[in-house]
């Protein structure tokens, strides 16, 4: 008897062999799991995971270092741009990233984040914005958007008394040491795909010595927007992608010329 | 090679590169800013890696990136940088990994000042960050001695994979003495196995500080527990001058217990038999050695420039066997020996036991000195 | 005992902390022990710059003494705050070109040097450090002046090389003034 595995021997879908063969605890309908897989894909197209150290944040992603399949360490809140330029000064030929949230990377690590860039420290990081401290259960984060509900803004983010959503991607495409800035999102296949170039696009600016790249990615957080997963992908193109917009807003001209 | 004239900050800084230090990453602070700009000329000029941080924050968790590669590195800071980096130093320590911080005391609490001081005694020896940690803590009391203790950190740091703190204070970091560099070590040729170098056909190697399930976390515990119990056993180091025949026995570390020696010389030319014992090792304290001690002298004098921290663990190791008591300067105040002197005097007529708190007959002896000042 | 304890004070800018560390250094070269330590901080930014030099032929224990054995002051406030601490029968050198006061106590030895006055005869007022130190010389004579000079010329920094007649200069007429002055006293 011929076994379906035999007549489907063309394998077209697979487990990246940046990922590791293990499940995720994140919640269902939450897009952390694709960044990984597009972090993942790319590092494979590009043939760098063996020599790719990445260091996980505080926060949703905290456990980071299970899923990837890779050398990994583990920085405190905040601190991962800090620990990545200890990691790449001192190995500057491997190539190194940090995956951090917006909490980690807009709150408590702005200042790290700030420096990494105007030292055009070559390093990339994936940051994931989803306007709310997942980990610590739906507190307000420095990117949630104006009258949005959290815990700790239970009437809806008030400007007067919290102040307003911060951009980073443009704070940072200020920056004379980055390399490469942009913004996608993680709402649709189509976005999706766009996504995967810009993390392609960053890495390649790193593997350049082009300086600073970081891609930061909307992303969903169903559990503690407390709607359905679809809801929360509709919530990204209304509502996030008008404050939030999407785009690449530094590219080092010598980038231009990459086809990926 | 012979004796040079060196500036302690800068000396501290070229015996780290001798000893094979391949990332310094730091932030500008008084008294200990040369250590960092000697650095900044020199770690470039070797192709190893300088980064001045942002903030201490940044700094310690560079050094703690750095630590991850298997590779020699450090920091060095003053009294308030060192508060800043507690946070880092227990993540280091959690994670196990190798790392030398340098403390070049100054005077607090608070902002403070920038005069050398020892305030830092329990910060430093009793560990300052968060959780269940044991750092080695290195007290050198003269530039060549600092000199040969800072290859010494590295290999203990390195050895036990631990967080070993040279302090010392401003008096220190920026004198000037004649001492001898050691040659320059040849660097390893392949990193420990337990580092992250990129998973170049292995399994990946991942550091952290985390254990979220508790069973684990206590297993840790007990390892690190079980290590610092080694090093306790393995690593005491002290230096001591007169106590053969000693009836007073005088302890003081860094710079109180150097200057206790120059009080102590003269005091034995009037007679006094006493004898210095300073550990060079606040952590692992030498408890066997003073042990020793307290059953051989009549009374010892404990001198620091601080409220008496140390005197907390003298007192420990004593058990009440012979009066203890206390000389402090605080503040950022240096003892000058003709003090210490008459404390040793002092101390040396003395056949009353000490009727309470060796710390509060201190303070109403400072007190008048400090109304003089005043 | 072998030991001298010299401070050197002054206004930051007049040279104390490099003066010293010529004496350090001349120590060094001939086989002595030796602490230079100076004030820092923001003293060293125009305020007052004092440094302790502590010479022995014993290892050195404190790097700081309440009563030096020599004090060397160059200006007003350095005067008023080490006239005291000096020891009995110890030396101060006082630079008299800013100094207008004599000093008070009588159990000390002491010498008014018009340093500034000199070092301009010579061309170059910045080496009234240097004058001091020759008139210190003389009175204290812990090293000698060609050992100091010897330790000059081996550690004066590159850029100023091109000055080092002028500060052996300094020195000898300082220590000149010096014996002069206590020879017509002894006379």
């Amino acid at each position: 008897m011929t076994t379906l595995h035999q007549i489907n021997h063309q394998i077209v879908y697979q487990r990246p062999e940046s990922l590791s063969d293990t499940n995720t605890h994140y919640c269902p309908g939450c897009t952390h799991g694709v960044a990984h897989r597009l972090v993942a894909e790319v590092l494979d197209e590009m043939g760098i995971r063996e020599k790719t150290i990445g260091v996980a944040p505080v926060g949703c992603s905290v456990f980071a270092y299970k899923y990837f399949n890779m050398d990994f360490v583990e920085a405190a809140h905040g601190r991962a741009p800090a620990m990545a330029t200890g990691v790449k000064r001192v190995l500057p030929q491997n190539t190194v990233y940090t995956y951090q949230g917006d909490g980690d990377l807009a709150s408590i690590g702005m200042a790290e984040i700030m420096h990494v860039a105007a030292r055009g420290e070559n390093i990339t990081v994936i940051f994931i914005n989803n306007a709310i401290y997942g980990m610590t259960g739906g507190q307000m984060a420095p990117t949630t958007l104006p009258g949005m509900k959290t815990t700790s803004s239970p009437l809806g983010r008030d400007v007067e008394l919290s102040g307003f959503p911060i951009r980073m991607s443009e704070m940072l495409a200020t920056m004379d040491g980055a390399g490469y800035i942009a913004r996608g999102s993680l709402h649709d296949a189509k976005h999706i795909r766009k996504a995967k170039k810009a993390i392609r696009i960053a890495f390649e600016t790193q593997e350049r010595g082009l300086g600073f790249s970081m891609v930061e990615l909307l992303s969903s957080c169903p559990t503690n927007w407390k709607i359905t997963p679809n809801e929360a992908l509709d919530f990204i193109a209304e509502q996030m992608v008008p404050v939030f917009p999407l785009g690449e807003f530094k590219t080092n001209p010598e980038l231009a010329k990459l086809r990926v | 090679m012979s004796k040079q004239l060196l500036k302690g900050n800068e000396a501290f800084a070229e015996a780290a590169i001798r000893a094979g230090c391949e990332g310094f990453f730091g932030y500008p602070i008084t008294p200990s800013t040369e250590f960092l700009e000697y650095m900044a000329k020199r770690m470039p000029e070797l192709g190893r890696a300088f980064v001045q941080a942002e903030s201490e924050v940044a700094a310690i968790n560079m050094v703690y990136g750095a630590a991850c590669t298997g590779k020699r590195v450090m920091t060095a800071s003053s009294s308030p940088g060192i508060s800043l980096m507690m946070e880092g130093i227990s993540y280091l320590a959690g994670t196990e990994v190798p790392a030398v911080i340098v403390n070049v005391m100054r005077g607090g609490p608070g902002l403070g000042n920038i005069a050398p001081a020892q305030g830092d005694y329990y910060q430093m020896v009793k560990g300052g960050g968060h959780g269940d940690y044991f750092p080695i803590v290195l007290a050198p009391a003269s530039v060549q001695e600092a000199i040969n203790i800072m290859g010494v950190a590295f290999d203990l740091a390195d050895k036990y994979r631990a967080v070993v703190h040279m302090i010392v204070d401003g008096n220190m970091g920026q004198m000037m003495e004649p001492a001898e560099l050691p040659p320059m070590r040849e660097l390893p040729k392949k990193p420990p196995n337990w580092a992250v170098t990129g998973a170049k056909g292995r399994k990946p190697n991942f550091l952290s500080s985390i254990y979220i399930d508790p069973v684990e976390q206590e297993v840790t515990n007990l390892r690190l527990l079980k290590r610092w119990l080694e090093i306790e056993k393995n690593e005491v180091r002290f230096a001591e001058s007169g106590l053969e025949d000693a009836e007073i026995a005088v302890v003081g570390f860094g710079t109180s217990g150097r200057v206790a020696s120059s009080a102590i010389r003269t005091a034995r030319e009037e007679g006094i038999k006493v004898g210095l014992l300073r550990p060079i090792t606040l952590a692992p304290f030498p408890e066997k050695r003073l042990e020793e001690i307290s059953k051989q002298v009549r009374r010892i004098l404990v001198v620091e420039m601080n409220s008496g921290m140390m005197l907390d663990d003298v007192n420990r190791v004593v058990q009440g066997r012979v009066p203890v008591e206390f000389y402090g300067r605080m503040g950022g105040i240096t003892p000058l020996p003709d003090e210490i002197l008459d404390e040793i005097r002092r101390v040396a007529t003395n056949r009353m036991p000490v009727n309470g708190d060796a710390r509060q007959q201190w303070i109403t002896r400072l007190e008048k000195i400090v109304g003089g000042q005043a | 005992m072998t030991e001298t304890s010299i401070i050197i004070s002054g206004f930051g800018g007049q040279g104390t902390l490099f003066s010293g560390q010529v004496l350090a250094y001349a120590a060094l070269d001939n086989g002595k022990e030796v602490t230079w330590i100076p004030s820092y901080g923001p003293e060293m930014r125009g305020g007052t710059a004092h440094c302790t030099v502590i010479i022995s032929d014993e290892p050195i224990g404190s790097p700081l003494v309440r009563n030096p054995d020599v004090a060397v002051v160059l200006n007003l406030p350095s005067l008023d705050k080490y006239e005291y601490t000096v020891k009995a029968d110890g030396v101060l050198i006082v630079n008299a070109s800013l100094i207008n006061r004599t000093i008070e106590r009588e159990n000390i030895r002491n010498i008014y040097i018009p340093a500034n006055e000199i070092a301009e005869e010579i061309g170059l007022s910045r080496m009234a450090n240097m004058v001091m130190l020759g008139g210190m010389t003389y009175m204290k004579p812990v090293l000698t002046l060609e050992m100091i000079k010897e330790a000059l010329s081996e550690h004066i920094p590159a850029r100023h090389r091109r000055t080092l007649p002028m500060n052996f200069t300094a020195m000898e007429r300082g220590y000149a003034f010096a014996q002069e002055a206590f020879e017509k006293v002894t006379a």
